[in-house]
């Protein structure tokens, strides 16, 4: 059951220069049930021309609250991470498949480059509920933006890497020692498409199942308007719907 | 309570609200936001004879309250329809109309055959106006000999109540319009997308695949009721009117201009409730104005 609902903010946390947090509930205070890795369809209040829905991924589930990571680049993002606590929302949600969490065993490595990271926080707390060790490997340009480090270290290890090497080890994610170093039963990612395509090709060479989150452009976030599709081996399907989880394997990337 | 029943043709819809092709899946997406008995009907996605897998991606870009899209018809053929689609919608409580796109005269009229044959079916809405694919689409709707000669095949084909969609990516509207209805078009619907263009000035290229795209979206509703307005006093045939219906309002300006019935498009995305909510809108705005029957303000505006 997918729901149109109105939400109100009740935090608005700074996470970095361009990145904030928001939190909310339901106004009716029923949580509809959502899994890790799927998304909602935000309605922005007040953006002048601004029409369609923000696709934004789930970053957390708790205490009755809906958390929401916000980059602030357009006009239609920046109206809503200057919502003021108290101000309203329009959600349609849950939207999209989500990470397999329930099938995923053992060590499961979870990467995130940037704003990326959001999906796995929740994701990670999941896994680790159904018995399995996530293990995330976060990438930014810059120490300060590793987002929500503190939450992630509660749920489980940290890797990071940053690009000037202002924490964890410098470099991209791909870089990183412990891929060479380590073995892993499964891996999960979100994060620009040049981040995912290379951990995708780590995980083929490896031979590891790994699941990538895409983040197409999209209208309706139900289906309908077939703007969001990627090429599968099934052909041409919707991000929205059929995504915005996919194994490697569905896809057609030159690997 | 205001009537708000009307009629296209032998068509009779429960009241003017139906959805436009393309923006309201097969009505399935939708049935968790929008009770389908609220609706006039449905204008289910464009169906081809062959499956189409439609334009690369990027498809789609947001402009000033507007979007382009160029999808391209992606679609799994008028066969897949009738054996796997048409079944999950046959019990719905509302009019089923399929919109039929193809690349000549003989394929449109074979696929609206084939959609003759589906008993629920009571009507379908040539598509002569898709501005995304290179082989027919919008090719027929432009010139009146090409729109005249798609709906004279599909009308020896077809029984049943034939819409024709039309493109206002022309020099004369009404002329087009005219030409369908003489070969025996029972309604026309209007309009479809604008085609436009936009840029990403970083990357110095297209924002879409294919370089171009259909607008749709408020930024096209003046134009759209401009054309409504100028075919509803060109024709004698019902027109269904479209092009940036957002709410209850816009929906009676449509209706204003000469609209029997209206379609609610690109706002579905935004509000996947929305076409419902602007049934009862109109109701509610009749009443609010005393008016006892929608027709009483049908092409009120001279």
């Amino acid at each position: 059951m997918k729901y149109s609902k109105n939400f109100i903010i009740t935090a608005n946390e700074q996470l970095d220069t361009r990145c904030v947090l928001l939190k909310m509930q339901p106004s009716d205070g029923e949580m509809p049930p959502m899994r890790p890795g799927q998304f909602v369809q935000v309605l922005v209040p007040a953006a002048k021309d601004t029409l369609l829905r923000l696709p934004i991924s789930i970053n957390n589930v708790e205490d009755g609250q809906l958390w929401l990571m916000v980059q602030m680049i357009g006009e239609g993002t920046k109206a809503l991470g200057s919502l003021p606590i108290g101000g309203a929302l329009n959600l349609v949600l849950p939207l999209g498949n989500g990470f397999s969490v329930s099938e995923a065993k053992g060590r499961v490595l979870l990467v995130g480059g940037g704003v990326g990271i959001a999906p796995l926080l929740y994701t990670g707390r999941a896994l680790r509920e159904n018995g399995a060790e996530p293990i995330f490997l976060l990438g930014a340009r810059t120490a300060d933006g590793v987002l929500e480090r503190e939450l992630f270290e509660q749920i489980g290890r940290v890797l990071i890497t940053t690009e000037d090497g202002s924490a964890g080890e410098r470099g991209f994610v791909t870089q990183h020692s412990a891929l060479q170093t380590e073995r892993f039963d499964k891996i999960m990612v979100c994060g620009p498409k040049p981040m995912m395509v290379a951990v995708a090709r780590y995980a083929r060479q490896k031979d590891i199942d790994c699941e990538v989150s895409l983040e197409n452009m999209m209208a309706c976030g139900l289906g309908a308007c077939l703007c969001c599709v990627e090429k599968t081996v099934k052909g041409n399907v919707c991000v929205c719907t059929e995504g915005p989880v996919f194994n490697i394997n569905q896809l057609t990337w030159q690997l | 309570m205001a009537t708000l029943s009307v009629k296209i043709a032998g068509l009779s819809l429960r009241n003017p609200v139906l959805t436009a092709s393309g923006t309201f899946g097969y009505g399935l997406e939708f049935e968790d936001f929008v009770p389908m008995c609220k609706l006039g009907g449905i204008i289910v996605k464009g169906t081809t004879l062959q499956p189409r897998e439609g334009n690369d991606y990027p498809r789609m870009a947001e402009t000033a309250s507007g979007m382009l899209n160029c999808v391209g018809l992606q679609n799994k053929g008028v066969h897949y329809f009738a054996e796997h689609i048409y079944p999950q919608l046959k019990d719905m409580d509302t009019n089923v109309i399929v919109n039929v796109s193809a690349s000549s005269p003989e394929n449109y009229a074979e696929c609206a055959a084939v959609i003759d044959t589906l008993e629920r079916i009571p009507a379908i809405e040539l598509n002569i106006s898709c501005p995304n694919v290179k082989d027919g689409g919008m090719a027929f709707g432009v010139t009146c000999e090409g729109a005249a000669s798609v709906v004279k095949a599909v009308r020896k084909a077809y029984n049943k109540t034939l819409i024709v969609k039309l493109s206002p990516n022309v020099t004369d509207i009404a002329s087009i319009a005219r030409a369908v209805e003489s070969e025996g078009a029972d309604a026309v619907s209007l309009i479809n997308t604008l085609m436009g263009m936009s840029i990403d000035i970083e990357r110095r290229c297209s924002r879409l695949s294919i370089g171009t795209g259909g607008l749709s979206g408020p930024a096209v509703k003046p134009v759209a009721v401009r054309m409504v307005h100028q075919v509803a006093r060109a024709v004698s045939i019902p027109v269904i009117g479209l092009g940036g219906i957002m709410n209850a309002e816009d929906a009676i300006e449509f209706i204003m201009a000469g609209a029997t019935a209206i379609e609610v498009g690109t706002t579905n995305f935004i509000d996947p409730a929305v076409s419902g909510k602007i049934a009862d809108g109109i109701g509610q705005w009749l009443d609010n104005h005393g008016i006892k029957d929608v027709s009483e303000i049908i092409g009120i505006v001279k």
